[in-house]
């Protein structure tokens, strides 16, 4: 097994493992807002994808992807079986070439416009959307921009998520089974948003004890203010009368 | 609730295993799936037609598979959406190479399912194109659905669509009649009962003796207003009154009707119901080309109707008058 292929299996029993300890909680959130068989169906689809994920011979990332995916569609159904497997069969391309710090920033990106269209939901509709997309953004800067050490960045885009989950309590549901509720989904914490960061949190713990390392302390909303602030202040463009 | 079931969690598997006992020279079930799909295909040099959704509508989906209709149907549980991997089974199973036209009905389930397989047959190299039914009038948003529900109107997709498929027509005309009946149709229903679902055992809903619930689903959905009851042909006014002022047709324009009983309502009162359609149709100065009753669309022992009616032009009234060959719908 290569190493990111074993990385990748200990992910998913990580994830397995997590949801059904979680499982009633899910439940719990479902169950105020819509039919109370998100913990469940999540935990019985990745039960069967660390099954499905331990069966593979000697896989690489991107096949682990790819049979996770496929096992959660068949398995979870509904709505999340193409949110959470279809996307991950989708953005499982980009690992083609291995996971590297591009090839995790395309996988991300991927995900989460695959969850976009096929949810046809946006950022503020209180799904989640609004945990993936602060942990792809904060992802994407922290590799790209940042130039953070991998791990860093991870565990700067799960710090986002938990913030994008608190995000969807306050606000109302415009997709999903929550938003048939109206103004009555204001207070409730979405159950995708919330399995979405338990997953990621997964991953940042699973990638931290593989390389060996702590999970490095982060805030991702603390303000990244560039050295050169008055010069980028000088060149803004002045602010038009009228 | 006395039920000829063995047990609810076989049901759909043993209804399957019925039907292609029942047609074993028409339908065949690929291994390992809810699928059933013509025996003689992929048919060669045709567009195949796949359609599919939860089970509980019979003969909806699988009884209108057959020449001139579709060439395969995938049948999730009861009222739930089949999974994305049984829709691209049924999609590789039926494309013959010359293309796919996907009939979804318009529930949340069903759209993201299908969309998913339907991509990720594209990444295998098939051809699939889509159109989604929404011809319920009743409701905008519900509670499997944003915007209108795809209910009975689907079958005169599948016999349209079907039909152009059945000539030859490339996947991009199949597509455009498929559109062109989406755009003609309306449907509206009501419940005298609720439905029974296998796994609940009990009605889904509750409705008093002297009440019946107007603008239901078909999945024991509650409907957009509970009534007293009303005769026949005030109920039936009820529906067509709602269907053609959501169609808003001209003088003399030539329409398909379609009775459709829920699963539970006996042809004695489709047949009532049709005759002050037929009526109202006239006093309308609507033509009726052509009048369907029975049972296309069901909700499983819902009793009650729904009543839809398409605007047909020439070409609407060649592919829905073409011959089809399917277990539920044969026209010579």
């Amino acid at each position: 097994m290569t190493e990111d292929g074993e990385a990748a299996v200990a992910v998913v029993e990580a994830v397995a493992d997590r949801i059904e300890r979680e499982r009633k909680h899910l439940t719990q959130l479902d169950s105020a807002i819509g039919d109370a068989d998100h913990g469940g169906n999540m935990a019985r689809g990745w039960s069967a994808a660390a099954d499905a994920a331990r069966d593979l011979g000697d896989p690489d990332a991107q096949t682990v992807a790819k049979t996770v995916g496929k096992t959660l569609m068949s398995e979870v159904g509904g709505a999340s079986g193409p949110l959470f497997g279809g996307s991950l069969v989708f953005a499982g391309v980009e690992l083609e070439g291995g996971v590297t710090a591009e090839s995790a920033v395309a996988f991300a990106e991927t995900y989460l416009e695959k969850v976009e269209d096929r949810g046809d939901a946006r950022l503020g509709d209180q799904t989640m959307v609004d945990a993936l997309t602060p942990a792809v953004h904060t992802f994407k800067k922290s590799v790209e921009t940042d130039e953070l050490p991998p791990l860093e960045a991870l565990a700067k885009a799960v710090d986002a998520a938990e913030r994008g989950v608190a995000f969807t309590v306050p606000i109302r549901a415009r997709k999903g089974r929550a938003s048939y509720l109206g103004w009555r989904s204001v207070g409730h914490q979405d159950p995708g948003a919330t399995s979405t960061l338990y997953i990621l949190e997964e991953l940042l713990s699973v990638a931290a004890d593989h390389s060996g390392a702590e999970i490095p302390e982060t805030d991702a909303t603390s303000p990244t203010i560039p050295d050169d602030a008055e010069t980028a202040d000088a060149t803004a463009p002045e602010p038009e009368d009228d | 609730m006395k039920k000829l079931i063995n047990d609810p969690d076989d049901v759909v598997d043993e209804m399957l295993d019925g039907m292609t006992a029942a047609y074993p020279d028409r339908l065949r079930r690929l291994p390992e799936t809810q699928v059933l799909v013509r025996d003689d295909g992929p048919v060669a040099e045709k567009v195949a037609l796949v359609t599919g959704g939860g089970s509980g509508h019979e003969p909806t989906h699988a009884g209108f598979i057959g020449d001139g209709m579709l060439d395969g149907a995938a049948a999730g549980g009861v009222f739930s959406s089949p999974t994305a991997d049984e829709f691209e089974a049924l999609i590789d199973a039926c494309d013959a190479g010359d293309g796919v036209l996907a009939i979804i009905k318009n529930y949340e389930g069903d759209v993201m399912n299908f969309e998913t397989a339907i991509e990720l047959a594209e990444m295998e190299g098939v051809e699939v194109d889509s159109v989604v039914v929404d011809d319920d009038v009743a409701v905008e948003d519900s509670l499997y659905t944003s915007g209108r529900r795809g209910v009975c109107g689907t079958i005169l997709v599948h016999k349209a669509a079907g039909a152009k498929a059945a000539e030859g027509g490339e996947l991009s005309e199949v597509k455009r009649v498929a559109q062109k009946v989406i755009d003609n149709v309306g449907t509206m229903g009501i419940a005298l009962t609720s439905c029974t679902t296998p796994e609940k055992g009990e009605p889904t809903f509750d409705l008093g003796d002297d009440e019946i619930e107007l603008g239901i689903g078909i999945h024991g959905e509650p409907g957009t207003e509970r009534a007293e009851t009303m005769s026949a042909d005030a109920v039936t006014d009820r529906l067509t009154e709602a269907v053609l002022d959501d169609l808003d047709l001209d003088a003399g324009q030539e329409v398909l009707t379609i009775v459709n009983g829920m699963g539970g309502t006996p042809q004695m009162e489709l047949f009532v119901v049709n005759r002050r359609l037929q009526e109202l149709l006239g006093e309308h100065d609507l033509e009726t080309w052509d009048a369907w009753v029975g049972d296309y669309m069901t909700s499983l022992d819902m009793a009650g109707a729904s009543i839809t009616v398409c605007a047909v032009d020439d070409e609407l009234k060649e592919l829905l008058g073409a011959p089809a060959d399917t277990p539920a719908l044969a026209v010579q």
